[in-house]
Protein backbone atom coordinates (compact mmCIF):
# COMPACT_ATOMS: atom_id res chain seq x y z
CA UNK A 1 0.00 0.00 0.00
CA UNK A 2 1.55 3.37 -1.11
CA UNK A 3 0.63 5.72 1.77
CA UNK A 4 1.89 9.02 2.01
CA UNK A 5 2.03 11.69 4.68
CA UNK A 6 1.41 14.64 2.92
CA UNK A 7 -2.10 13.29 1.02
CA UNK A 8 -5.21 14.28 2.76
CA UNK A 9 -7.04 10.67 4.01
CA UNK A 10 -3.93 9.11 4.45
CA UNK A 11 -4.49 6.55 1.68
CA UNK A 12 -5.24 6.81 -1.84
CA UNK A 13 -8.68 5.32 -1.88
CA UNK A 14 -9.62 7.64 1.55
CA UNK A 15 -8.51 10.84 -0.97
CA UNK A 16 -10.45 9.31 -4.21
CA UNK A 17 -13.55 8.93 -2.13
CA UNK A 18 -13.72 12.19 -0.22
CA UNK A 19 -12.60 14.07 -3.50
CA UNK A 20 -16.23 12.50 -5.11
CA UNK A 21 -18.17 12.96 -2.14
CA UNK A 22 -16.86 16.46 -1.67
CA UNK A 23 -17.53 17.26 -5.08
CA UNK A 24 -20.90 16.53 -5.27
CA UNK A 25 -21.41 18.57 -1.89
CA UNK A 26 -20.23 21.66 -3.72
CA UNK A 27 -22.13 21.15 -6.37
CA UNK A 28 -25.07 20.45 -4.86
CA UNK A 29 -24.55 23.86 -2.93
CA UNK A 30 -23.49 26.15 -5.91
CA UNK A 31 -26.86 24.73 -7.80
CA UNK A 32 -28.80 25.81 -4.78
CA UNK A 33 -26.66 29.07 -4.58
CA UNK A 34 -27.08 29.45 -8.54
CA UNK A 35 -30.56 29.02 -8.01
CA UNK A 36 -31.71 30.91 -5.68
CA UNK A 37 -29.66 33.74 -7.53
CA UNK A 38 -31.11 33.11 -10.79
CA UNK A 39 -35.16 33.01 -9.27
CA UNK A 40 -34.77 36.24 -7.08
CA UNK A 41 -33.52 39.07 -9.61
CA UNK A 42 -33.01 42.30 -8.29
CA UNK A 43 -32.29 41.19 -5.05
CA UNK A 44 -32.17 43.52 -2.00
CA UNK A 45 -29.66 43.81 0.77
CA UNK A 46 -32.00 42.51 3.39
CA UNK A 47 -33.42 39.84 1.69
CA UNK A 48 -30.02 38.18 0.45
CA UNK A 49 -28.87 39.01 4.19
CA UNK A 50 -32.02 37.02 5.56
CA UNK A 51 -31.38 34.21 3.24
CA UNK A 52 -27.44 33.87 4.44
CA UNK A 53 -28.19 33.58 7.75
CA UNK A 54 -31.07 31.15 8.40
CA UNK A 55 -29.67 28.00 10.29
CA UNK A 56 -29.81 25.98 7.41
CA UNK A 57 -28.29 28.15 4.62
CA UNK A 58 -25.26 28.85 7.41
CA UNK A 59 -24.58 25.11 7.83
CA UNK A 60 -24.84 24.43 4.26
CA UNK A 61 -22.07 27.09 3.10
CA UNK A 62 -19.89 25.72 6.19
CA UNK A 63 -20.14 22.80 4.70
CA UNK A 64 -20.02 23.83 1.52
CA UNK A 65 -16.69 25.54 2.41
CA UNK A 66 -15.04 22.47 4.23
CA UNK A 67 -15.69 20.22 1.37
CA UNK A 68 -13.99 23.00 -1.13
CA UNK A 69 -11.38 23.13 0.95
CA UNK A 70 -10.69 19.10 1.26
CA UNK A 71 -11.32 18.80 -2.47
CA UNK A 72 -9.24 21.64 -2.77
CA UNK A 73 -6.24 19.98 -1.61
CA UNK A 74 -6.18 16.59 -2.62
CA UNK A 75 -6.24 18.28 -6.22
CA UNK A 76 -3.16 20.32 -5.17
CA UNK A 77 -1.55 17.70 -3.97
CA UNK A 78 -1.87 15.53 -6.48
CA UNK A 79 -1.30 18.01 -8.80
CA UNK A 80 2.15 19.21 -6.87
CA UNK A 81 3.41 15.51 -6.60
CA UNK A 82 3.11 14.89 -10.32
CA UNK A 83 5.10 18.20 -11.89
CA UNK A 84 7.12 19.34 -8.74
CA UNK A 85 9.94 16.38 -8.34
CA UNK A 86 12.09 18.46 -5.84
CA UNK A 87 10.72 16.97 -2.66
CA UNK A 88 12.16 20.43 -1.07
CA UNK A 89 10.00 22.41 -2.93
CA UNK A 90 7.13 20.27 -3.20
CA UNK A 91 6.63 20.38 0.26
CA UNK A 92 7.12 24.32 0.36
CA UNK A 93 4.61 24.86 -2.18
CA UNK A 94 2.09 21.95 -0.20
CA UNK A 95 2.42 24.28 2.92
CA UNK A 96 1.60 27.08 1.28
CA UNK A 97 -1.38 25.49 -0.08
CA UNK A 98 -2.29 24.50 3.65
CA UNK A 99 -1.44 27.63 4.72
CA UNK A 100 -3.97 29.22 2.18
CA UNK A 101 -6.67 26.66 2.99
CA UNK A 102 -6.13 27.35 6.86
CA UNK A 103 -6.62 31.28 6.31
CA UNK A 104 -10.18 30.44 3.43
CA UNK A 105 -11.02 28.39 6.18
CA UNK A 106 -11.13 31.28 9.73
CA UNK A 107 -11.78 33.65 7.41
CA UNK A 108 -14.84 32.05 5.83
CA UNK A 109 -16.25 31.29 9.20
CA UNK A 110 -16.01 34.76 10.34
CA UNK A 111 -17.80 35.88 7.28
CA UNK A 112 -20.89 33.17 8.06
CA UNK A 113 -21.15 32.98 11.38
CA UNK A 114 -20.21 36.48 12.55
CA UNK A 115 -23.64 37.88 10.60
CA UNK B 1 21.29 -13.66 -10.91
CA UNK B 2 18.21 -11.41 -11.83
CA UNK B 3 15.54 -13.25 -13.34
CA UNK B 4 14.74 -13.03 -16.89
CA UNK B 5 11.56 -10.76 -15.98
CA UNK B 6 13.43 -8.20 -13.96
CA UNK B 7 16.51 -7.73 -16.25
CA UNK B 8 13.75 -6.87 -19.24
CA UNK B 9 12.09 -4.83 -16.69
CA UNK B 10 15.29 -2.72 -16.41
CA UNK B 11 16.00 -2.83 -20.02
CA UNK B 12 12.67 -1.31 -20.80
CA UNK B 13 13.12 0.84 -18.13
CA UNK B 14 16.74 2.39 -18.67
CA UNK B 15 16.61 2.39 -22.69
CA UNK B 16 17.15 5.59 -24.15
CA UNK B 17 13.64 6.77 -25.06
CA UNK B 18 12.99 10.19 -26.79
CA UNK B 19 11.88 12.79 -24.50
CA UNK B 20 9.49 15.30 -26.08
CA UNK B 21 9.24 18.58 -24.25
CA UNK B 22 8.76 20.63 -26.39
CA UNK B 23 5.23 22.66 -26.10
CA UNK B 24 4.72 23.83 -29.57
CA UNK B 25 5.15 20.51 -31.00
CA UNK B 26 2.54 18.29 -28.58
CA UNK B 27 -0.80 18.10 -29.86
CA UNK B 28 -2.96 16.75 -27.47
CA UNK B 29 -6.44 15.16 -28.08
CA UNK B 30 -9.25 17.00 -27.02
CA UNK B 31 -9.72 14.79 -23.92
CA UNK B 32 -6.38 15.38 -23.12
CA UNK B 33 -6.93 19.13 -22.90
CA UNK B 34 -10.27 19.08 -21.33
CA UNK B 35 -8.48 16.95 -18.58
CA UNK B 36 -5.61 19.39 -18.13
CA UNK B 37 -7.80 22.12 -18.08
CA UNK B 38 -9.89 20.23 -15.09
CA UNK B 39 -6.83 20.70 -13.04
CA UNK B 40 -5.65 24.39 -14.36
CA UNK B 41 -8.88 25.42 -13.51
CA UNK B 42 -9.09 23.69 -10.59
CA UNK B 43 -5.79 26.37 -9.54
CA UNK B 44 -7.77 29.08 -10.50
CA UNK B 45 -10.32 28.82 -8.28
CA UNK B 46 -8.22 27.94 -5.49
CA UNK B 47 -6.13 31.14 -6.45
CA UNK B 48 -9.55 33.00 -7.08
CA UNK B 49 -11.45 31.92 -3.41
CA UNK B 50 -10.19 34.91 -1.58
CA UNK B 51 -11.96 37.30 -4.51
CA UNK B 52 -15.13 34.94 -3.65
CA UNK B 53 -15.56 35.33 0.09
CA UNK B 54 -14.66 39.20 -0.16
CA UNK B 55 -17.56 39.48 -2.39
CA UNK B 56 -19.52 37.31 -0.14
CA UNK B 57 -18.03 39.58 2.77
CA UNK B 58 -18.92 42.64 1.40
CA UNK B 59 -22.54 41.74 0.40
CA UNK B 60 -24.00 40.27 3.63
CA UNK B 61 -21.56 43.11 5.96
CA UNK B 62 -23.96 45.66 6.06
CA UNK B 63 -26.56 47.99 3.59
CA UNK B 64 -23.79 50.06 2.43
CA UNK B 65 -20.86 47.59 1.56
CA UNK B 66 -23.86 45.44 -0.40
CA UNK B 67 -24.27 48.86 -2.31
CA UNK B 68 -20.32 49.36 -2.48
CA UNK B 69 -20.06 45.93 -3.86
CA UNK B 70 -23.03 46.63 -6.08
CA UNK B 71 -21.49 49.58 -7.43
CA UNK B 72 -17.74 48.12 -7.57
CA UNK B 73 -19.32 45.04 -10.05
CA UNK B 74 -21.30 48.28 -12.91
CA UNK B 75 -17.51 48.52 -13.34
CA UNK B 76 -15.03 46.28 -15.63
CA UNK B 77 -11.82 45.10 -13.97
CA UNK B 78 -13.43 43.57 -11.35
CA UNK B 79 -16.12 41.82 -12.74
CA UNK B 80 -14.28 40.20 -15.50
CA UNK B 81 -11.78 39.13 -12.40
CA UNK B 82 -15.27 37.54 -10.90
CA UNK B 83 -16.50 36.40 -13.98
CA UNK B 84 -12.93 34.66 -14.65
CA UNK B 85 -12.87 32.98 -11.52
CA UNK B 86 -16.89 31.58 -11.25
CA UNK B 87 -16.34 30.84 -15.18
CA UNK B 88 -13.21 28.51 -14.02
CA UNK B 89 -15.74 27.16 -11.62
CA UNK B 90 -18.70 26.31 -14.15
CA UNK B 91 -16.21 24.53 -16.49
CA UNK B 92 -14.70 22.66 -13.17
CA UNK B 93 -17.74 21.70 -12.32
CA UNK B 94 -18.82 20.26 -16.18
CA UNK B 95 -15.63 18.40 -16.12
CA UNK B 96 -16.00 17.32 -13.05
CA UNK B 97 -19.43 15.98 -13.87
CA UNK B 98 -17.72 14.02 -16.83
CA UNK B 99 -15.34 12.44 -14.53
CA UNK B 100 -17.97 11.60 -12.32
CA UNK B 101 -20.02 9.85 -15.06
CA UNK B 102 -16.92 8.19 -16.21
CA UNK B 103 -16.29 6.97 -12.71
CA UNK B 104 -19.80 4.83 -13.06
CA UNK B 105 -18.34 3.33 -16.86
CA UNK B 106 -20.56 6.05 -18.76
CA UNK B 107 -18.19 7.50 -21.93
CA UNK B 108 -14.89 5.07 -21.10
CA UNK B 109 -14.66 4.19 -25.14
CA UNK B 110 -12.57 5.97 -27.66
CA UNK B 111 -15.52 7.56 -29.02
CA UNK B 112 -17.19 7.67 -25.67
CA UNK B 113 -14.13 9.76 -24.48
CA UNK B 114 -14.79 12.05 -27.33
CA UNK B 115 -17.73 13.03 -27.20
CA UNK B 116 -17.88 13.16 -23.64
CA UNK B 117 -14.95 16.14 -23.84
CA UNK B 118 -17.00 17.95 -26.28
CA UNK B 119 -20.21 17.71 -24.38
CA UNK B 120 -17.88 19.38 -21.47
CA UNK B 121 -16.51 22.06 -23.71
CA UNK B 122 -20.08 23.09 -25.14
CA UNK B 123 -21.81 22.93 -21.42
CA UNK B 124 -19.32 25.14 -20.20
CA UNK B 125 -19.07 27.88 -22.78
CA UNK B 126 -22.93 27.78 -22.07
CA UNK B 127 -22.89 28.57 -18.33
CA UNK B 128 -19.96 30.68 -18.97
CA UNK B 129 -21.51 33.01 -20.88
CA UNK B 130 -25.05 32.95 -18.69
CA UNK B 131 -22.63 33.52 -16.13
CA UNK B 132 -21.28 36.73 -18.01
CA UNK B 133 -24.84 37.64 -18.65
CA UNK B 134 -26.29 37.53 -15.66
CA UNK B 135 -22.96 39.59 -13.74
CA UNK B 136 -23.66 42.64 -16.38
Amino acid sequence: MVANVTSFGRSGVYDWLIQRVSAVAVGLYVFILAGYLITHPGLGYEQWHAFMSCGAMRIASTLALLATLAHAWIGLWVITTDYVTNALVRVACQSACGLAAAIYLVWGVQILWGL
Amino acid sequence: MPSIGAKMKENAVNKKRPVNLDFKTIDLPLPALVSIMHRASGVVIFVGIPILLWVLSCSLESESSFNSLKEVLDGFVVTVIVWGVVGALMYHIAAGVKHLLMDVGIGETLEGGLRGARITILVSVILIIFVGVWLW
